[in-house]
C-alpha cells in the first residue's frame, strides 16, 4: 500500500466531515428560514447578509454557555451519551457516493470515504448505534421527562428499523448489489423512485421516524415532554445532540438520494448531454447536494405543517401499516425483477403499477379504520 | 410570622395509589414551569407507563387578590382590575362587571353603547379563540397555526388600540356607556377584518379539521358527557361540545343579543374534536355579530347622560359649573351604590362570566365575586383524562381553554 491512498482517504474524510459540520450550521439557518417563510415572519436575517452569520453566532452562545450536571445524574454515561449519538451521525456518511468513479493525477478516484461492497449493511448498522446515545441520555439524566424521552425513542427505533431495513431491500433487489455505486450506477436511466414510488415513500416516511423529525419527534416532543431525552443537557453537550439531529437529518437524505434518486447522478433528461456526471466528474457533489436540498425542504415543510402523531399510534402505524407495506413492496420488486430477467425487460414496469394500486389500498384501508366519515363535518 | 408547621409525608398519602408507594408506577410534576399547562398551572399525575392513572391539578400560583383589591377601590376605579383576571378577555371582562354595577345602580346605557359593546366583545371572543386554537395546535406541534392565528388577533389588537389606545388593558367599557365614541377609522378596520377574517377560517380548517394526523389525535379523546359536565357546572364551548344547547347570548339576552341572527354550535360528542368545531364554528358566527352590529350601528350618544354615575364630557366642564361638580365628586368620591347584592353574567369565550356585587350604600363595592369559567372548566379535567396518555392530556388540557388569570384571580 503506497503513501499517496492515506493521502487520498485524508482528503476525503476531511472534505465529508467539514461538509457535514458546515452543511449542519447552514442547515439550521434554511430550516429557520424556510420555517419563517411559510408562518409569514421574516426569520434571522441579522448577522450578516441574509442572516448567514447566525450559525456562527449561535456556535458561539453555545460554546461559551455553562454546562450542568445534574447532581444526581450518572456522570460517566452523561458525559458519553451525547458522543455516542454524534459520531453515528458522521460515520455513517462514508460509504456514501458523492461523484463517480474518475482518473485523477494518474490515479483512479473512488469518491466515498469508503467504498465497501455490502454498503448497505453498512449504513444500517451504523443508522441503528444512535438511539443508544438518546435512550442513554434519557436514562442518565435523573429526570423523569428525559426517561420518557429516551424510552419512546427506543420503541420507536424498534418499530421503524424493519421496515428501514425493508426499504434498503427493495433498493438492493433493483439494484442488484449491495454496494451503494453500483446502485447508484444502475439509476442511470431510471430512478428507483419511479420504479418503486411506493417503496420511496415509505423508505422516506421511516426515515423521518429515523431522523426524530416531525410528525415523529416524539422523543424530544417539547408539549409534552419539555424537552424530552436533552432537557438537562446544556452548553456544547446540547450542541452536540443538536448537531447529531441536523446530521442525521443530511446524512439521511444522501441515502435516501442515494437509493431512490440516482444519488450524485443527473437528472435522467441531462443523460449523455455535457451535463452529464460522465463527462464531468465534479457535477457529481452539486447534483448530490440539489436533492439534499430538496428532500431536506421537505423534511421542514412537513414539520410547519403536520401536528405530531401520538406515540401508541405510531407504533401500530409502524407494526401493522408500514411493515406488511413494505413487505408487499419487496415482494412485488423481487416478482418484477424475476419477470423481467427471465422473460422481458418491459415486465419491469409492472412494479410501479402494482405497487401503487397497493399503496392505494392501503392508504383506502387506513381511512377506513380512521372511521372519521361518519363523524359530522360541517 | 406566620408559624411553621411540621409537614409529613403520611399526610399526602392519599393523593396518590398504593401502587404509587412501591415504585410500580411513576408521580410526575407537570407544571407549574411546562409549556403545555397554559400558564401557571400544576399537575401532579401518577403514570403507568404513558397512561395517566390520576391527575391532580393545584391551582393558585397566579393568585393576585383581585377580588380583594376591588373592595378598597370605588366602583368606577375597581374596573381596571378586571382587566388582569382573564387576560385573553379583557373586553368581556370589562363588560361582566359594568353590566353588574348598572344593574346595582339601575343605570341605562345608549343603544349606540350596546352595539359597540357587542361588536368590541364579539371581536375579543374571536381573539380569545384565536390564541385558544393557535396554543392548541401548538400544543400538537402544528406550530404554523399558532402564528397564522396571530397574525389575525393582531387585527383586532389593533382594533382595540383604535378605541381605547391600549392593546390589552382596554378599560373603554365603562358604567353608563363606553369610554368615548370609536374614531372613524373604526368602521374600515372591521370591515377589513370581517372581510379577510372568513377566508383565514377556511385557511385554519383546511390545515387542521380534515388532517388524518389531527383527527387522530382529537377524536374520542377526553370524553365529557354531558350530565357530568352539568354536575361540574361547566359552560361555555366545553358544555355546548357536551351537547348541551346552553348560551346566555340566548337563553338570557343582555346587551340587545336578542335583535342579531346567529346559532350557537351544538357538539354531543364531547370530546376534544367536538370542542375544537364548536369553537372554530363560533369564530364564523362571532363574526356574523360583529356584521349585523355594523351594519345597524344607531347613531347617538355613547354615554347615558346621568351626570351622578357618568362623568360629564370635557366640554362641559369649562362652561358649567355643575358639570365641574360633578367631575370632582366622581373622580373623588365615586358614586353611591345601594345596599343590595345582585348577580350579572356574561358568555364570556370561556363559558358564563358572573360577577356578584354587594353594596353597603358607599361609593365601594362591600364584596366582590367573580364567577370565572375557567375555574369550573377546568375541573373535571381528572375525571377526562384518566386512562389516556401524556400526549392525550395536553391535548384535553388545551381543549378546555383554561387562563390561569381567570382560575386564580
Amino acid at each position: 500500500m503506497d503513501w499517496t491512498i492515506w493521502v487520498e482517504w485524508l482528503i476525503k474524510s476531511l472534505f465529508v466531515i467539514f461538509a457535514l459540520l458546515t452543511g449542519f450550521a447552514y442547515l439550521t439557518l434554511y430550516e429557520r428560514r424556510a420555517l419563517a417563510k411559510i408562518q409569514v415572519r421574516i426569520g434571522p436575517n441579522r448577522a450578516g447578509w441574509q442572516g448567514l452569520l447566525q450559525p456562527v453566532a449561535d456556535a458561539v452562545k453555545l460554546i461559551f454557555k455553562e454546562e450542568l450536571t445534574p447532581a444526581k445524574a450518572d456522570k460517566l454515561v452523561f458525559f458519553w451519551a451525547p458522543i455516542i449519538t454524534m459520531v453515528p451521525s458522521i460515520v455513517i456518511a462514508a460509504v456514501i457516493p458523492f461523484g463517480p468513479t474518475t482518473t485523477l493525477f494518474g490515479r483512479t478516484i473512488v469518491f466515498s470515504v469508503a467504498n465497501i461492497n455490502v454498503g448497505v449493511l453498512f449504513l444500517m448498522a451504523v443508522a441503528s448505534i444512535a438511539v443508544y446515545g438518546i435512550v442513554l441520555a434519557g436514562w442518565s439524566s435523573n429526570n423523569k421527562y428525559a426517561m420518557l424521552g429516551g424510552l419512546r425513542s427506543s420503541a420507536q427505533m424498534i418499530s421503524y428499523e424493519l421496515s428501514l431495513g425493508l426499504g434498503f431491500v427493495t433498493a438492493i433487489l433493483l439494484g442488484n448489489s449491495m454496494n451503494l455505486h453500483d446502485i447508484v450506477d444502475a439509476q442511470k436511466g431510471v430512478w428507483f423512485a419511479v420504479v418503486q414510488p411506493v417503496g420511496a415513500l415509505i423508505f422516506m416516511i421511516v426515515t423521518l421516524a429515523e431522523v426524530n423529525r416531525a410528525p415523529f419527534d416524539m422523543p424530544e416532543a417539547e408539549q409534552e415532554l419539555t424537552a424530552g431525552y436533552h432537557s438537562e443537557y446544556s452548553g456544547m453537550k446540547f450542541a452536540l445532540f443538536f448537531m447529531a439531529e441536523y446530521q442525521k437529518m443530511i446524512a439521511i437524505s444522501m441515502i435516501a438520494a442515494t437509493l431512490f434518486f440516482g444519488g450524485y447522478r443527473e437528472f435522467w433528461f441531462l443523460k449523455d448531454t455535457f451535463l452529464s456526471v460522465d463527462q464531468n466528474w465534479w457535477l457529481g457533489p452539486i447534483y448530490l447536494l440539489l436533492k439534499v436540498v430538496v428532500l431536506l425542504f421537505f423534511m421542514i415543510w412537513i414539520r410547519a405543517t403536520w401536528p405530531r402523531i401520538r406515540y401508541d399510534r405510531l407504533m401500530s402505524f409502524g407494526w401493522k401499516v408500514l411493515l406488511p407495506l413494505s413487505l408487499a413492496v419487496v415482494f412485488i420488486s423481487a416478482v418484477g425483477v424475476l419477470l423481467a430477467q427471465e422473460l422481458n425487460p418491459g415486465y419491469i414496469w409492472l412494479v410501479p403499477v402494482v405497487s401503487i394500486v397497493v399503496g392505494l389500498f392501503a392508504t383506502a384501508m387506513i381511512d377506513q379504520a380512521l372511521r372519521r366519515k361518519s363523524y359530522a363535518i360541517r | 410570622m406566620s408559624q411553621l408547621q411540621e409537614v409529613s409525608v403520611d399526610q399526602y398519602r392519599h393523593l396518590v395509589s398504593e401502587r404509587a408507594l412501591t415504585g410500580e408506577t411513576m408521580l410526575l410534576n407537570m407544571g407549574p414551569q411546562h409549556p403545555s399547562t397554559h400558564g401557571v398551572l400544576r399537575l401532579l399525575l401518577e403514570l403507568d407507563g404513558e397512561t395517566v392513572i390520576s391527575c391532580i391539578p393545584d391551582v393558585g400560583f397566579l393568585h393576585t387578590g383581585v377580588e380583594k383589591n376591588m373592595e378598597a377601590k370605588t366602583y368606577q376605579k375597581a374596573e381596571v382590575m378586571t382587566d388582569r383576571l382573564d387576560y385573553m378577555n379583557t373586553m368581556g371582562n370589562n363588560l361582566a362587571y359594568v353590566m353588574a354595577v348598572e344593574k346595582l345602580v339601575d343605570l341605562d346605557v345608549p343603544v349606540r353603547a350596546q352595539a359597540l359593546r357587542v361588536i368590541l366583545s364579539e371581536l375579543q371572543r374571536i381573539a380569545s379563540h384565536l390564541v385558544w386554537l393557535g396554543t392548541s395546535g401548538l400544543d400538537l406541534a402544528a406550530m404554523s397555526m399558532f402564528l397564522y392565528c396571530f397574525r389575525e388577533r393582531e387585527q383586532i389588537l389593533d382594533i382595540f388600540e383604535l378605541v381605547s389606545g391600549q392593546r390589552m388593558m382596554t378599560t373603554y367599557i365603562r358604567p353608563g356607556g363606553v369610554w368615548r365614541d370609536v374614531p372613524v377609522e373604526f368602521e374600515k378596520a372591521v370591515r377589513d377584518f370581517i372581510k379577510i377574517f372568513p377566508r383565514r377560517i377556511d385557511e385554519y380548517e383546511t390545515l387542521l379539521t380534515n388532517n388524518p394526523l389531527f383527527l387522530d389525535r382529537m377524536l374520542g379523546i377526553g370524553k365529557l358527557d354531558a350530565a357530568t359536565a352539568l354536575s361540574h357546572s361547566v359552560t361555555g364551548p366545553m358544555l355546548r361540545a357536551s351537547g348541551v344547547n346552553w348560551d346566555l347570548r340566548k337563553a338570557r339576552p343582555y346587551m340587545g343579543y336578542e335583535q342579531y341572527d346567529f346559532n350557537v354550535p351544538v357538539h354531543t360528542e364531547g370530546d376534544t374534536y367536538a370542542r375544537y368545531l364548536v369553537r372554530v364554528q363560533e369564530l364564523r358566527e362571532s363574526l356574523k355579530i360583529v356584521e349585523q352590529a355594523l351594519n345597524k350601528l344607531p347613531l347617538g350618544p355613547v354615554r347615558s347622560d346621568n351626570r351622578k354615575f357618568v362623568p360629564p364630557p370635557r366640554s362641559e366642564i369649562g362652561t358649567s359649573m355643575e358639570a365641574l361638580i360633578h367631575h370632582f365628586k366622581l373622580w373623588t368620591e365615586g358614586f353611591p351604590a345601594p345596599k343590595a347584592s345582585i348577580y350579572s353574567a356574561v358568555e364570556s369565550p370561556r363559558g358564563e362570566l358572573g360577577v356578584f356585587l354587594e353594596g353597603d350604600g358607599g361609593p365601594k363595592p362591600y364584596r366582590v365575586h367573580m364567577r370565572t369559567p375557567s375555574f369550573d372548566n377546568l375541573s373535571p379535567l381528572s375525571k377526562m383524562v384518566k386512562g389516556h396518555l401524556v400526549a392525550d392530556l395536553v391535548a384535553i388540557l388545551a381543549s378546555t381553554d383554561i387562563v390561569l388569570g381567570d382560575i386564580d384571580r
